[in-house]
């Protein structure tokens, strides 16, 4: 088999990083011609928005934010933010772990307006709550839908109860 | 309290006082897609957008899950289905680097001249569409005629219109036809030809330019910031096309020119998608010139299924081959985010392994759910019928967006 290289020039991005965060990181690792690191999800915030407004990294761009569900591992749930810079041409991807019986991460909604949407879609999901999100409602699902479709633990064939007709006038859709 | 409330949403409804409430969507013919806009208006002046999708949600990442690797390419065909080549070439690059694996060069340019095809076809349905939308509908059907041109290369190439699936880990289904480079500059010619007529009737044309100019823009910030890239960005002088920025495949052999708006409005969005076109034709006809011969899979039997011959005629090409069909390719354990430049914009799949035939999670983050994220702002002071054009330019996919 023909072996691609996964192997980057070193941009020194994550020793920046670890630089300016000592003893924040978690992780750190380069692969695929990116640099990954794991946060905490306490300090998340605060580096995001140093991440975010400092020069030297000027993530403008929050490209996608998922998650995924290890479902009986501990911590279950990692979010995953996709961040990249335009001025700077470097990526970064973020991890945050959040476990099974305390689903909150911070919102970063307010550092970057593609959050709202993206947080809204891994709530919908996942059912992971955003704390200080403006707007935290399903996105992609309706509004009376039970459980979180991607979560490991939802049966893919499971069917949904029928949603009773709503009269708008005695049950007003919410406010928006 | 409760009376308070139904007070407030009476004279919403009510039209003759200040503020209307309206619901426009989920199925109105000048949207098309399935997509409801909350809408508060004063008079025809929009006070408040709020956009609402899901209509068209199908459980895509939940599916794929439930198949192995090559099982999830036709799925992504249903993304965005103007121009499924991308989805599939995205999907293949991202498995294919989770593996480690460096498919033939020939395969890697198929890949391109598709991709490339495929994002002209997307233009053109959106141009056309945003056009007719506007008002001229003849300019519709001129681009329609083009798309069509191009549909029936794709067809000769993958048996498909829009349903491809022409991808697989490890290389494409089949090689390109007898005469494909020279199909494709005859329609080149004829496409020129459409273009240089729509551009007469557009260019100049009054009507379109007072639809289209000064509408749907909002701050460069703010459209970085609503993580909107791909022509809308590059309509407001952001240079940022994943070709150039992060190039994949072939893209750094070949020349070409990222084009860029000034206003970010919806005429420099129309712009930018028609120059594309031009700049995809370039790209192709650079492409055709050096691709070289050689096979279009990699030769590796753990990744591709073994020649009819051996599958009925030895046992271990017909182990091999049921070993693929049914397990699938195993894909080592890790995650991976790949982006490539889709037609609205950066297109980025996620997908992690766990090491068996199937994706544990495979997420796709579709361009345009950022486009509509940031049209409630695009929106606010413009009037009911700049709600079709703006729409219109951010070229909104249901089956990409809602996924």
């Amino acid at each position: 088999m023909t072996r691609a290289t996964n192997e980057m020039p070193d941009t020194g991005l994550l020793s920046k990083i670890e630089a300016a965060f000592p003893g924040k990181i978690v992780e750190s690792s380069s692969h695929y011609g990116y640099d990954v690191v794991v946060l905490k999800r306490d300090d998340a915030f605060a580096i995001f928005a140093t991440l975010r407004y400092h020069q030297e990294f000027a993530f403008n761009l929050l490209s996608d934010l998922s998650a995924t569900d290890f479902l009986g591992q501990e911590p279950r749930f990692e979010l995953v933010y996709q961040l990249y810079s335009i001025p700077l041409n470097h990526r970064l991807q973020v991890k945050i772990r959040v476990p099974e019986d305390d689903t909150w991460a911070a919102s970063v909604s307010s550092l970057w307006k593609s959050g709202n949407w993206l947080e809204r879609e891994v709530w919908d999901m996942f059912g992971i709550k955003f704390t200080d999100h403006p707007d935290l409602r399903r996105i992609l699902m309706y509004e009376e839908f039970k459980g979180y479709p991607l979560r490991k633990d939802y049966p893919v064939n499971k069917r949904q109860p029928l949603v009773e007709e709503r009269d708008p006038i005695t049950n007003p859709w919410p406010k928006r | 309290m409760a009376e308070a409330a139904q007070d407030l949403l009476e004279m919403e409804l009510d039209p003759t006082s200040e503020i209307m409430s309206l619901q426009m969507g989920p199925s109105h013919p000048a949207t098309h897609g399935t997509i409801k806009f909350w809408l508060k208006l004063d008079g025809e002046k929009i006070l408040n957008c709020d956009v609402e999708i899901g209509y068209l949600h199908r459980g895509f990442e939940k599916m794929c899950e439930q198949r192995t690797w090559n099982h999830v390419v036709p799925y992504t065909d249903r993304l965005n289905y103007i121009s499924p080549l991308i989805n599939n070439v995205g999907f293949a690059l991202a498995a294919e680097k989770l593996l480690g694996l460096r498919v033939p060069d020939r395969c890697q340019y198929i890949r391109m001249i598709m991709s490339e095809i495929s994002r002209m076809t997307d233009h053109f349905t959106c141009l056309g569409m945003a056009a007719a939308e506007a008002g001229a509908l003849s300019v519709a059907f001129y681009a329609l005629e083009a798309r069509e041109t191009l549909f029936d290369i794709v067809t000769e190439v993958t048996g498909a219109r829009l349903t491809v699936s022409y991808t697989r880990v490890g290389g494409v289904t089949q090689d390109l036809p007898e005469g494909f480079a020279d199909r494709v500059r005859g329609a080149f010619v004829d496409i020129r030809q459409v273009m240089s007529d729509c551009d007469k009737l557009l260019s100049k044309n009054r009507i379109f330019i007072e639809r289209m100019s000064g509408v749907g823009a909002i701050p460069v910030d703010d459209v970085v910031s609503y993580g909107v890239t791909g022509p809308l960005l590059r309509a407001c002088g952001v240079a940022y096309d994943v070709r150039k920025a992060e190039p994949y495949l072939f893209y750094d052999r070949l020349e070409f020119t990222v084009p860029t708006g000034t206003q970010g409005d919806n005429y420099d969005r129309f712009s930018v998608r028609f120059e594309e076109i031009r700049q995809s034709m370039r790209m192709i006809e650079q492409a055709l010139e050096q691709i070289p011969p050689g096979p279009v899979r990699v030769d590796d039997p753990r990744v591709t299924l073994p020649p009819k011959k051996d599958v009925y005629g030895n046992i271990q090409g017909l182990m091999n081959h049921f070993k693929l069909v049914i397990e699938g390719v195993r894909i080592p354990k890790g995650d991976i985010y790949q982006a490539v430049e889709g037609a609205n914009g950066e297109l980025g799949l996620y997908l992690v392994s766990d090491g068996s035939g199937r994706p544990y999670r495979v997420r796709v983050r579709p361009p345009c759910f950022f486009g509509m994220a940031a049209l409630g702002q695009m929106l606010k002071g413009c009037l009911i019928s700049d709600i079709i054009t703006t729409f219109g330019m951010i070229n909104m996919i249901g089956g990409e967006c809602d996924r």
